[in-house]
């Protein structure tokens, strides 16, 4: 091999870059997040926790294809109350605290969902209020 | 026996329908609309040459100018009710180069380019006539997008958009012929005066316009610009291809006329002048 | 074959650090628009596309362009041309990596430009566009590559290749022509609705993309002691002149049928580029002196060009007339042909359009790092060409 002294140490010194946010945090991956659930709601959702944990994001995708694109705007119902399928008009109506609830897992995986360049949280709602 | 049950359920949902409080747009909802629309038509003589009756719901508009003429601050009111409603925002003059329109209002020359402008009557060249998204039957923003971003809602004839999926090309832009279409150019956020909670804004670097309330026509409300006319028969909403509905009535009653006919992408908006 | 790359005299590599200096300031142009939006330059609602699509409409022009030298070679067994279709291969690999950046930094959501493929739409000709615009550049790096080799190693290139050749021959034609698709099929852009676009679009890019490689070529002569031959560029030089005399014919057609039919649609873009459109007592005339200017170094390319075919004639002269040439097309179709478009606009009001200073800088950075490729691509070309000599 030809300039062995360069290119070996080259590599680990390539590799050690690469891993360095593994041992910048000392091989842990940190205190898990614990979303703050919704008082006073009760504990259903549209689907079970585990489920809505995992595919959350699917299913906002398919409300917002059935809604947008095939004007399907067919209702849910959670608990006897019923709700128009979407982030603002039936997720947001529980988990109103879009920073204690989603935004603790998403920062956790360092996920940016480009969700609330439009859709309003309830506090952002609520800050330019028709005054009327 | 069949056909009476279909008939009795029909009607059954209509009135059902009718009962939550939106007697003029039921039929627009419910899917028994579309089978209604499909019944009995008689084609209509076509003016041009291969022209052919359209088939399905098209919800469409009648701008009676008369009204608005007496009444201008009406349209004020209208643009208003919209922007309150979606979210719009207002950019100030400095920024004009950013604005977003859904429906606004122009003098007859520059709505109807393709008329004669020459000796108008002094009411009209005067006017302020309302422009807004024509929903036409054949959209060329729709063809020409390249990835459906925007597209023809099957069930109402409504030309659509999802923010989700534009790239914000502009070719739409380029491609309407009447100019509906408008860019976010940065972010709209601090240009929206009152939030609607129900309704999202929209993100810089996507295309919008009017969408003639899709939201609002589920829950059987009228679009905003026609309910805050509502009474004065300014703006008659409805599914131009159903000869029963009110906005066909008015059609058949009274001339009128389009916005750039010519550009044969056939609108759904039509003009009592 | 890219060693050659990295070794060259100081002007090499004053040229590539000052083309470099240009794509670092177009690059924090476009850091700061990706950020900030768009709204940094000067489109709006009336005018929506602005110089970044008409330096690409031109560019895509500069890409087919390369044809004129592979069509006469690969067809019709035009030797002269053989040490040059390989730069007309490079150039066109250039001018479309040009035209995806400019694409790229007119998207209001590049993130999603994959969008395009996700969800393909046959009705759209932007689609249409992507499809033979990547198909061009596939079948350049491929052609270009694969002959280089071959020609290094002083062997026929592999005769699978030449399918590819004569294949990319329509594809030429396709991507000039399905560029003009995205304007002449608009329903309501009376200057653009015109079934002349495309080939007017065609004839401007044969004068247009031939003549930047006779520049190159004149400037390879001095620089690098590449050679292309006197009979290549006395070839070159009526292949252009052609070009540009059909083209010329073509703009006059629309002079014709605007002004002698007096359609209002079909005459003001042109009254508004040519000579000021008055509108409530406002003349609006930003893209006059550029119209003009463009008329000018036409007919004076045209005019040297003429000359050069009855007298003796020198480099300088052919460089001067190609450069003339290649400006004079620029303003025609990198400005004036899409900015006129959108004037006046759909509601018959006029909105003039001024690119700012963050869009010019991100203009200048692609151009910058079009010819920082084809200097590159050239350099091997070259090198390879001095190595089997």
């Amino acid at each position: 091999m030809y300039n062995k002294g360069t290119i070996i140490p080259g590599l680990i010194i390539f590799v050690l870059i690469l891993t360095s946010p593994i041992w910048y945090n000392g091989l842990k991956a940190g205190d898990l997040p614990k979303p703050e659930a919704p008082m006073g709601v009760g504990k259903q959702c549209v689907l079970p926790v585990q489920e809505m944990r995992d595919t959350h994001m699917q299913l906002l995708n398919q409300w917002r294809d059935e809604v947008l694109r095939d004007d399907d705007r067919s209702t849910v119902v959670v608990n006897g109350k019923t709700y128009r399928k979407g982030l603002q008009m039936a997720c947001m109506q529980c988990h109103t605290d879009k920073e204690k609830f989603c935004d603790t897992c998403h920062e956790y995986a360092s996920v940016k969902p480009y969700c609330w360049d439009c859709h309003l949280t309830p506090k952002q709602a609520v800050s330019k209020k028709e005054t009327h | 026996m069949d056909n009476q049950r279909r008939k009795f359920l029909k009607i059954a949902g209509i009135s059902a329908l009718a009962g939550i409080g939106a007697p003029a747009l039921a039929k627009l909802t419910s899917t028994s609309a579309f089978a209604a629309a499909q019944e009995g038509h008689t084609a209509a003589a076509g003016a041009a040459h291969g022209a052919t009756e359209q088939s399905g719901i098209q919800l469409g508009m009648v701008i009676d100018m008369r009204k608005f003429i007496e009444k201008p601050e009406m349209l004020d009111r209208a643009i208003a009710a919209c922007a309150r409603v979606h979210n719009v925002p207002e950019f100030p003059p400095e920024k004009k180069k950013s604005e977003i329109k859904w429906i606004w209002k122009t003098p007859f020359e520059n709505a109807f380019t393709d008329q004669s402008q020459a000796r108008l009557s002094t009411a009209v060249e005067h006017a302020q006539f309302p422009v807004l998204c024509n929903h036409c039957a054949e959209p060329a923003c729709v063809k020409v997008c390249p990835t459906k971003a925007t597209f023809k809602q099957k069930d109402n004839g409504i030309v659509a958009m999802d923010y989700h999926r534009c790239i914000g090309c502009r070719f739409c832009m380029a491609g309407c012929p009447y100019g509906a279409r408008s860019f976010n150019w940065e972010d709209p956020r601090p240009y929206v005066k009152t939030y609607n909670p129900d309704f999202p804004t929209r993100m810089r670097g996507v295309v919008e316009k009017c969408n003639f309330c899709g939201e609002r026509l589920a829950l059987g409300l009228k679009p905003a610009c026609v309910e805050a006319c509502e009474g004065s028969g300014a703006m008659v909403f409805g599914d131009i291809n159903d000869e029963k509905s009110e906005v066909r009535q008015v059609l058949a009653k009274e001339f009128t006329i389009q916005r750039n006919a010519s550009a044969g992408t056939k609108p759904s908006v039509f003009y009592i002048v | 074959m890219i060693e050659k790359t990295l070794k060259g005299k100081p002007a090499y590599w004053i040229w590539l650090a000052f083309l470099g200096t240009f794509v670092a300031i177009g690059a924090a142009c476009y850091v700061r628009q990706y950020i900030y939006g768009l709204a940094l330059t000067g489109m709006s609602r009336d005018v929506s596309w602005g110089i970044y699509i008409s330096q690409f409409t031109f560019l895509v022009g500069v890409a087919a362009g390369g044809l004129m030298l592979v069509l006469p070679y690969y067809i019709h067994d035009y030797k002269a041309f053989g040490k040059l279709t390989i730069l007309g291969e490079f150039l066109a690999i250039s001018a479309i990596a040009m035209c995806l950046m400019f694409i790229m930094a007119d998207l209001g959501q590049p993130l999603r430009g994959l969008n395009m493929i996700l969800h393909p739409t046959p009705n759209s000709m932007l689609f249409w566009d992507m499809v033979v615009l990547l198909g061009y550049l596939t079948l350049n790096v491929l052609c270009g590559w694969v002959i280089l080799t071959a020609e290094r190693k002083g062997v026929h290139p592999p005769k699978w290749i030449y399918i590819f050749v004569y294949i990319s021959i329509p594809f030429a034609v396709s991507i000039h022509t399905v560029t003009a698709m995205l304007y002449c099929g608009l329903p309501g852009r009376h200057f653009w609705l015109s079934a002349i676009i495309a080939p007017r679009f065609l004839a401007s890019a044969f004068a247009a993309g031939p003549a930047l490689i006779v520049v190159a070529c004149l400037i390879m002569k001095r620089v690098a002691h590449f050679d292309a031959g006197k009979e290549a560029l006395a070839k070159l030089s009526t292949i252009i002149m052609y070009a540009a005399i059909i083209n010329t014919f073509f703009v006059i057609l629309e002079f014709f049928v605007g002004y002698y039919s007096n359609v209002p649609g079909h005459i003001h873009s042109l009254q508004y580029l040519f000579f000021g459109l008055e509108h409530h007592g406002h003349v609006y005339n930003n893209l006059v002196p550029f119209m003009w200017g463009s008329v000018f170094l036409n007919f004076a390319g045209l005019g040297l060009l003429a000359y050069m075919k009855f007298n003796e004639w020198t480099d300088g002269m052919l460089g001067a007339a190609c450069v003339m040439i290649f400006f004079a097309l620029w303003i025609d179709k990198g400005l004036g042909f899409v900015l006129g478009g959108f004037v006046p606009n759909m509601l018959d009001q006029v909105v003039e359009y001024y690119p700012t200073a963050n869009e010019v800088g991100i203009t200048l950075g692609i151009w910058a790092a079009g010819f920082f490729l084809v200097t590159v691509l050239y350099k091997i070309a070259v090198g390879v060409e001095h190595e089997i000599e």
